[in-house]
């Protein structure tokens, strides 16, 4: 490089830009690490073993998040259930039967449109349609329902590039077997879509247990101990929705920190796991 | 064997009959949803009057003393200007990073960030909201000497950092697949590295950049848990160190008690929110197709 060549301006630029793109960087990374920093200081110590395995009690003035636990796995698991068929059901139709290319564009819109439509009103419409109209009442299934449809393009949209990597020479040996085209979705196409599947699902479980304002009005605030079964009829907080009312209502900030902490650790462990899935994905297509 | 055959193709047609319908099920919510919103939202809307419910700057659902007043004006100018606010910061901050990590980074230090960026876009919105709430609320208070830190520039701060990763990760991408060419043909011509960064590879990669940026504006705008923890939440026209109320917010924050004609004005907010939200995503759809053609 013939550096003297280049004006005194030009090469005032060239620094000022690469140290503006190196600050914004920094500012990146440095806000995410004072997040994590601040939330586990003042969380870690909060998580004990009392907090974990209690549900809150008026009588001793203990706070326990043992029954938000367990309404979040419950959440997480119906919903995953509920929109795992639906998800992988659509990107199938999409991906090997829809030859209608209206109809394709009507999905993909209409796929497209639920992804960016905000939590909230998702939990408006929850509300109106499966608490009141289809009678279910505040409670965990019909939170489950809610995010069972906003996970929907999320499911949709990791099948369906799943999918594509589905070699066609694959569908077209089972076809050549005599198999037809049902057998050859079940034996040779979704097999090979697991791996995406499974990364989709995992993206989902993220977005479910990060998700509070979608089931305020959904599922409710209720702290009580319950099975899979009748916590799913009956009204629940999962630990988000505990976190905001510990913090925004009862200015508990030490069980609002610890609820917080847990949950950065899951989205932690959730971020890794989806990488690796992802990972092996790739890995797969080479 | 024709039987047989028969039944195979009765199974056959069943299955995609099945797949047809599993195909159409994210159409029917999409239908549900905007014919549930406009049904539930229009009665208010006609009871109250259009004009008076756009353009109202009073919001007293509840008053007992005088009439009722049902403006939205406050809201609907607090999450403009906040998702402006939230889109001026991040914005540039977003870009730049996407820039330095897609172009000046070593590939390690890339590597590094990435799932950074990715823990970044996954933590929850409540913990968002607590983080602003007991360190951005109490820092706005001590450094602009004011009685109460939460409000709009609390709001706009979060907001800019949540929309980061996304803003971040779709430019990158766009930045990512810019041709190697251009930026040879560039630095050939005698362009410095960091000029074909940001006259050849930000110019071609414009429509990937455009769409984080749209994105941004619809996860802004959305948002509301967050927003709700750190913006006080007091109906008053939007200014920065004063408690302001969101349309998200405004929804979220009363529909637990309120009631008859106060609910349904809830639900015309909802429709309200729900149309900016189809606008954005009608901005996006155009520019995602433009950039198609333009790649042509």
């Amino acid at each position: 490089m013939n550096s003297k060549r280049i004006s005194l301006k030009r090469s005032a630029y060239g620094f000022a830009m690469k140290a503006l793109m190196t600050g914004a960087a920094v500012i990146t990374v440095g806000l995410l690490l004072l997040i994590v920093a601040y939330v586990l200081y003042r969380g870690l110590p909060g998580i004990t073993w009392e907090l974990l395995s209690t549900s809150p009690s008026y009588l001793t003035d203990r706070i326990g998040i043992l029954p938000d636990i367990l309404n979040t796995l419950y959440v997480i698991i119906a919903a995953v259930v509920i929109v795992l068929p639906l998800g992988v059901g659509a990107a199938i139709y999409l991906n090997e039967y829809a030859r209608n290319r209206r109809i394709v564009a009507m999905i993909e819109f209409a796929t497209e449109t639920l992804a960016g439509i905000p939590s909230i009103i998702y939990g408006l419409v929850g509300m109106l349609l499966f608490c009141q109209f289809m009678g279910l009442g505040t409670s965990l299934l019909a939170g489950a329902l809610t995010l069972s449809v906003m996970n929907l393009p999320t499911i949709i949209r990791t099948t369906q590039e799943s999918l594509k990597t589905v070699p066609q020479s694959y569908r077209e040996g089972a076809f050549g077997l005599g198999a037809g085209k049902w057998r050859v979705i079940r034996t040779v196409v979704l097999p090979g879509a697991r791996d995406g599947i499974v990364a989709g699902c995992i993206l989902s479980i993220g977005r479910i247990m990060g998700e509070s304002a979608a089931l305020l009005f959904t599922a409710g605030f209720a702290h009580t101990l319950n099975g899979f079964f009748s916590g799913l009829s009956s009204s629940g907080a999962t630990l988000t929705v505990a976190l905001y009312v510990y913090a925004k209502e009862h200015g508990e900030f030490e069980v609002a920190f610890a609820i917080a902490a847990i949950l950065m650790i899951m989205t932690l462990a959730i971020n890794l796991l989806a990488s690796h899935a992802s990972k092996r994905l790739g890995r797969r297509e080479l | 064997m024709k039987a047989k055959a028969g039944a195979k193709r009765a199974v056959e047609d069943i299955v995609h009959g099945v797949f047809l319908f599993l195909g159409l099920v994210a159409v029917g919510f999409v239908l549900l949803i905007t014919v549930y919103l406009v049904v539930s939202g229009l009665p208010a809307i006609c009871e109250i009057g259009l004009a008076e419910f756009l353009f109202g700057d009073e919001w007293l659902p509840t008053a007992s003393a005088r009439s009722p007043e049902y403006g939205i004006l406050p809201f609907i100018l607090t999450s403009v200007y906040g998702t402006a606010g939230a889109i001026a910061i991040g914005v540039p901050v977003g870009v730049l990073t996407a820039v330095f990590l897609s172009k000046l980074a070593p590939r390690r230090l890339r590597r590094a960030v990435e799932p950074a960026i990715g823990l970044l876009a996954g933590i929850p919105s409540v913990v968002y909201g607590l983080v602003g709430m007991l360190l951005l609320v109490p820092a706005i208070r001590v450094a602009f000497d004011i009685p109460d830190g939460s409000g709009l520039l609390a709001a706009i701060i979060v907001l800019a950092v949540m929309i980061l990763p996304s803003i971040i990760k779709v430019s990158m991408t766009a930045l990512d697949a810019v041709p190697r060419e251009y930026e040879d043909a560039s630095l050939a011509l005698g362009a410095t590295s960091v000029e074909t960064y940001f006259r050849v590879s930000v110019p071609a990669a414009k429509s990937g950049i455009a769409a984080s940026v749209v994105l941004g504006v619809g996860r802004a705008i959305g948002e509301a848990m967050a927003v709700m923890m750190v913006s006080g939440n007091s109906p008053n026209m939007p200014s920065l160190f004063q408690s302001v109320r969101f349309l998200t917010t405004a929804v979220a924050g009363e529909m637990a008690y309120a009631e008859g004609l106060h609910r349904q004005a809830l639900f015309s907010i909802a429709l309200v929110l729900f149309l900016f939200i189809m606008l954005i995503n009608a901005t996006l759809n155009f520019v995602l197709k433009r950039k198609k053609e333009g790649s042509r």
